[in-house]
C-alpha cells in the first residue's frame, strides 16, 4: 500500500474548512430537531388524540423513508412548495432538524413515560399547571435518563451529515471528495475526512459523559 | 366543609366506589380505614379531583367541584396532599421542593417563599436539611418534607394517603407526631392509614370502607369498642 499525504497537504486547509460548515448544519439541524422533538413527544402522549395521530404520522413518514431522498425532496421541491429555490445550506438543516426530530420525539417520550406517574401527580395536586409541570418537573428528570441515547441521536446526526454532499452543500465529505478529484488520487483525502469525522464524535462522546456526570451529581 | 353526595367511581367495568355519601367538618380530623381493596384511596383521591369521579358530588365550601366549569387548580391549591411514597421532585433541594408551587402557582416572591419554607422545616424539625437533596434523607424525613411541602401551599385541609405505609417501623412515630401537632392546630384533615392506634387517638371520626362503600361512620371510641358491621369486627380482629 502506497500512501501519499504530501500532494493534498496543500489542500488540506481547503477541507478542514469543512469542520465549520458541518458543525454549523449539525448544530441548528440538532436544535431545530430537539425543540420539535419535544413538542411531538408532548404530542404523542397528549388525550387530544388528533395531536397524538399527527406525531405519528410525522414520524412514521420521516423514519420510513431514506433521509437522503427527504433532503433532495425539501431541497430540489422547494420551487414548487415555496415558490423559490432555498440554499442547499437551508435544505439541509431543514431536512435534518426535521428527520431528527422524528427519533428524538420517540426519545423524549419513552424519556417522560419512566418519569415515576406520582411525580405528576404530586405537582398536579400543588395546582401546578401542566405547563410548568412538564417544563419544571417532568421534563428535567426525563432528560437526565434519555441523556444517552439523545447523545447517540446527535453522534448519528453527525456522520449522517455527510450526505448534504449530495446537493453540493461544501462540508468536509464535499471538500475531500473535491480535491481527490483534483489530484486524481481520492484514497488519502477521504481517510482524512474520516479522521475528522471521527475526532468530531469523539468528542461529542466525551462532552456527552461530561454532561451526564454532572447532571448525577445530585443523585 | 366538604361534603360528598353519592360518589360512585368506576375504571372501566370496576366498580371501585359504590355510592359514598358523608361529609366533613371544619377543623375535623377524619381516619378512613378498610381492608385493602376497599376504595380508601380512590375516595380520597375523589377529594382533590386526582381521579374523577363517575357520578355523584363533592362540595368544598359549599362550590361543587365536580362541575365542569370548576377549576381543578383552585381547588388542589386549598386541598394538601401527602402521599405513602413522599413523591418529593428528586431534582430540587428539600427547601426548593417548598418553595416551587408557592413561586409558580400563588406567584410569591422567592423571599416569601422561603421564610415560610424554613417555618414549615422548623415545624417538622428539618430546619437542618433545607439544602440537602432528598435522595439523602430517610424515609420519616421525606415524608416530614411532604407534609411541609403541602403546607406550603396552606391549604385548608389536608389529605394523607397512608403517609405511614411505606416507611420502616421506627420512622413511623416521627411521621405520626408531625401529623398528630398539625391536627392540634385546627387543620381539617382526612387520613387513610393503617395506624389504628393513631387512628384512635387523633381522629374525630372513623370512616370503614368496605368493597366501595361506607360501612360505619363513627366516633373512634364506639368504632373501635363495638363496630355495628359483622365486616368491621371481622377486620378488627384481624388488625388488633
Amino acid at each position: 500500500m502506497n500512501l501519499d499525504f504530501t500532494s493534498i497537504l496543500p489542500s488540506l486547509p481547503y477541507i478542514l474548512r469543512g469542520i465549520g460548515v458541518t458543525l454549523q448544519i449539525v448544530a441548528l439541524a440538532g436544535l431545530l430537531g430537539f425543540l420539535l422533538g419535544i413538542i411531538l413527544s408532548l404530542f404523542k402522549i397528549s388525550s387530544i388524540k388528533v395531536l397524538g395521530w399527527f406525531a405519528d404520522i410525522y414520524t412514521s413518514i420521516f423514519r420510513g423513508t431514506p433521509l437522503v431522498l427527504q433532503l433532495m425532496i425539501i431541497y430540489f421541491g422547494s420551487p414548487q412548495i415555496l415558490g423559490y429555490q432555498i440554499e442547499p445550506y437551508v435544505a439541509a438543516v431543514l431536512a435534518f432538524g426535521l428527520n431528527s426530530a422524528a427519533y428524538i420525539s420517540e426519545i423524549i417520550r419513552a424519556g417522560i413515560l419512566a418519569v415515576d406517574k406520582g411525580q405528576s401527580e404530586a405537582a398536579m395536586a400543588l395546582g401546578v399547571p401542566y405547563r410548568p409541570m412538564m417544563l419544571n418537573i417532568i421534563l428535567p428528570q426525563a432528560l437526565k435518563n434519555i441523556l444517552p441515547a439523545l447523545m447517540n441521536e446527535f453522534i448519528t446526526l453527525t456522520k449522517e451529515s455527510a450526505i448534504v454532499t449530495t446537493i453540493g452543500v461544501m462540508d468536509i465529505m464535499r471538500r475531500a471528495y473535491q480535491v481527490g478529484a483534483d489530484k486524481y488520487s481520492f484514497f488519502e483525502p477521504l481517510l482524512l475526512a474520516g479522521l475528522i469525522y471521527y475526532i468530531m464524535v469523539m468528542t461529542l462522546t466525551i462532552l456527552g459523559k461530561v454532561i451526564e456526570r454532572r447532571m448525577r451529581r445530585g443523585d | 366543609m366538604i361534603k360528598i353526595d353519592q360518589l360512585y367511581k368506576d375504571f372501566g367495568k370496576l366498580q371501585v366506589l359504590k355510592g359514598i355519601s358523608t361529609s366533613i367538618k371544619e377543623g375535623e380530623v377524619v381516619a378512613i380505614i378498610g381492608p385493602s381493596g376497599s376504595g380508601k384511596s380512590t375516595f380520597l383521591r375523589c377529594i382533590n379531583l386526582l381521579e374523577k369521579p363517575t357520578t355523584g358530588r363533592i362540595f368544598i365550601n359549599n362550590q361543587d367541584i365536580t362541575e365542569k366549569k370548576t377549576n381543578i387548580m383552585d381547588i388542589r391549591q386549598n386541598v394538601g396532599m401527602v402521599f405513602q411514597h413522599f413523591h418529593l421532585f428528586p431534582h430540587m433541594t428539600v427547601l426548593g421542593n417548598l418553595i416551587y408551587a408557592p413561586m409558580k402557582v400563588k406567584g410569591q416572591t422567592k423571599q416569601e417563599a422561603e421564610k415560610l419554607g424554613l417555618e414549615l422545616l422548623a415545624k417538622v424539625g428539618l430546619s437542618d436539611k433545607a439544602n440537602e437533596y432528598p435522595k439523602r434523607l430517610s424515609g420519616g424525613q421525606k415524608q416530614r418534607v411532604a407534609i411541609a411541602r403541602a403546607l406550603a401551599m396552606q391549604p385548608e385541609v389536608m389529605l394523607f394517603d397512608e403517609p405511614t405505609s411505606a416507611l420502616d417501623p421506627e420512622m413511623v412515630k416521627e411521621v405520626l407526631d408531625v401529623m398528630k401537632s398539625l391536627a392540634h392546630t385546627g387543620m381539617t384533615m382526612a387520613i387513610v392509614t393503617h395506624e389504628m392506634g393513631f387512628a384512635r387517638e387523633v381522629a374525630d371520626r372513623v370512616l370503614f370502607l368496605d368493597g366501595g362503600k361506607l360501612v360505619e361512620d363513627a366516633p373512634p371510641q364506639e368504632f373501635f369498642t363495638k363496630p355495628k358491621s359483622g365486616r368491621a369486627r371481622d377486620f378488627l380482629q384481624k388488625m388488633l
